[in-house]
């Protein structure tokens, strides 16, 4: 796993550009995509992503982990139709308009890792907690318990599931401060603090950057030691909102 | 064949079970539709997959804040007092048997309780959601279905024939003619439809009914 070089110097983790926050991503690596659906997307950063990819070839054959697939053809499913992504791990690849992944799919040009919705999140925090593996009852005597170990506890039976971890983690934030702690707007929380955890290196754009102590420490959500840059977005798209404007 | 009931008519019937102080998480589609007859005077506290305790009804059409949505990825908006969190913690709430009930579709159900809802087997692309999660830890996992398949097979059965989603799981099934509780691995008749003798819904049903103490007659208000 490859361990990107933090943004500015000592805690200064605010990124000049975009550009500068994304720098170092390349072929072949995974990639934690905050959101559900359109909420949390980090759409500047998926963007950028994609124009890099279309004017340069990579980064190419990414796994991306998200709860979901892509949605029409804006965010991840913009990735899928650039034809960046190798593997998607997820819980729902279905959306109002799934095309983007299903074609892809049921073409053979993308993999598909199925995982519970909580055992995707619970796989995400224990990689990012040091916990290699945990048992838990979600899947039991079901396909997606194939080939996993079982075990039984207090007359219970579970199922053994691995950590998950990745190379990059790209999350959408609404405050951030220069030592990188981190709030969320509303729904837009769900997978984020805990991929902000998982990664080597963690990227957010921040709909605004505020002063250290600018955030109360009371009111953290994801304290600074779990992100390297930060970059500020002010008014950020929100992918449904997008969708229904009708982006393509 | 004799009349049966619609999906808003089953809903009505499982939120009359609601319990007084209950934390609930609806499944997305026609589970969603029981919030909507919770009697007056119960408190319920709807939990949603995507990090929210106590949301309410949709906003209206206009005023839609898409950073606040359901599993379904509908708008929603908070009820005084409602909480965010993060997915992991959402899910301890689930698997950790914080919820009082958990309410979802279904392909089929087993007399067993297991429960098929998340695949129709191989051809489609498979999604599970939280369903393989939400059927672990609720203290009760209800189930509302038609009480039988578009082409009038049993959907209620001794053991399912598709992908489950879970194993013993489901505790009562409210379907277009019976509410059926689920007792020591067998189908146990709470109530029917007036209109139909046991032996009619034991022709719809893919494994034996049993009958408890007494069965009562499903009634529900014309919605």
């Amino acid at each position: 796993m490859l361990s990107l070089p933090s943004a500015g110097s000592g805690m200064n983790k605010i990124c000049p550009s975009i550009e500068d926050a994304l720098a170092g991503i390349e072929d072949g690596m995974s990639v934690m995509i905050g959101g559900f659906g359109g909420a949390g997307a980090p759409i500047e950063l998926i963007h950028a992503l994609v124009d890099r990819y279309k004017a340069t070839g990579s980064p190419g054959r990414l796994t991306v982990i998200n709860n979901n697939a892509g949605n029409g053809a804006v965010g991840i499913a913009a990735m899928i139709y650039a034809g960046m992504v190798a593997k998607m791990v997820c819980s729902f690849p279905r959306s109002s308009d799934p095309k983007a992944f299903t074609d892809a799919y049921l073409a053979g040009k993308i993999e598909l890792e199925l995982v519970p919705q909580g055992t995707l999140a619970e796989r995400i925090r224990a990689g990012g907690a040091g916990i290699p593996a945990f048992y838990t009852p979600t899947s039991f005597g079901t396909e997606v318990a194939e080939g996993k170990p079982v075990a039984e506890f207090d007359g219970r039976s579970y199922v053994q599931e691995r950590w998950l971890k990745a190379d990059v983690a790209i999350i959408k934030a609404e405050l951030a401060d220069a030592k990188g702690n981190l709030t969320f707007r509303k729904a837009a929380r769900n997978f984020s603090p805990l991929m902000a955890m998982a990664a080597a290196t963690t990227i957010v754009q921040a709909s605004r950057v505020v002063e250290p102590g600018g955030i109360d420490p009371e009111h953290v959500v994801t304290p600074g030691i779990f992100v390297d840059r930060v970059v500020e977005v002010p008014n950020p798209a929100q992918e449904e909102a997008l969708l229904r404007e009708g982006a393509k | 064949m004799v009349a049966k009931l619609t999906n808003a008519q089953i809903a009505w019937r499982a939120a009359q079970d609601l319990p007084d102080g209950a934390y609930v998480n609806l499944g997305i589609g026609f589970p969603e539709m029981i919030a909507t007859f919770k009697p007056k005077g119960r408190t319920v506290t709807y939990h949603t997959e995507n990090g929210i305790l106590d949301f309410g009804e949709a906003p209206p059409a206009g005023e839609e804040d898409w950073d606040l949505i359901n599993a379904g990825k509908k708008a929603v908006t908070l009820n005084p007092g409602a909480a965010f969190f993060h997915h992991a913690d959402s899910f301890a709430m689930v698997r950790g048997g914080h919820l009082d009930v958990a309410v979802l579709g279904a392909y089929e159900v087993a007399q067993t309780g297991d429960l098929a809802n998340w695949s129709t087997g191989p051809g489609s692309v498979p999604a599970v959601g939280g369903a393989m999660d939400l059927v672990h830890g609720a203290k009760q996992v209800w189930v509302v279905t038609d009480h039988v398949t578009k082409k009038g097979e049993p959907k209620l059965l001794e053991k399912c024939r598709l992908p489950l989603t879970g194993v013993g799981c489901v505790t009562t099934v409210y379907t277009s003619l019976a509410v059926i509780d689920i007792v020591d691995r067998r189908f146990v008749v709470r109530e029917k439809l007036p209109s139909m003798s046991l032996e009619d819904l034991q022709a719809v049903t893919g494994a034996r009914l049993a009958v408890g103490a007494a069965v009562g007659d499903l009634i529900v208000p014309e919605l």
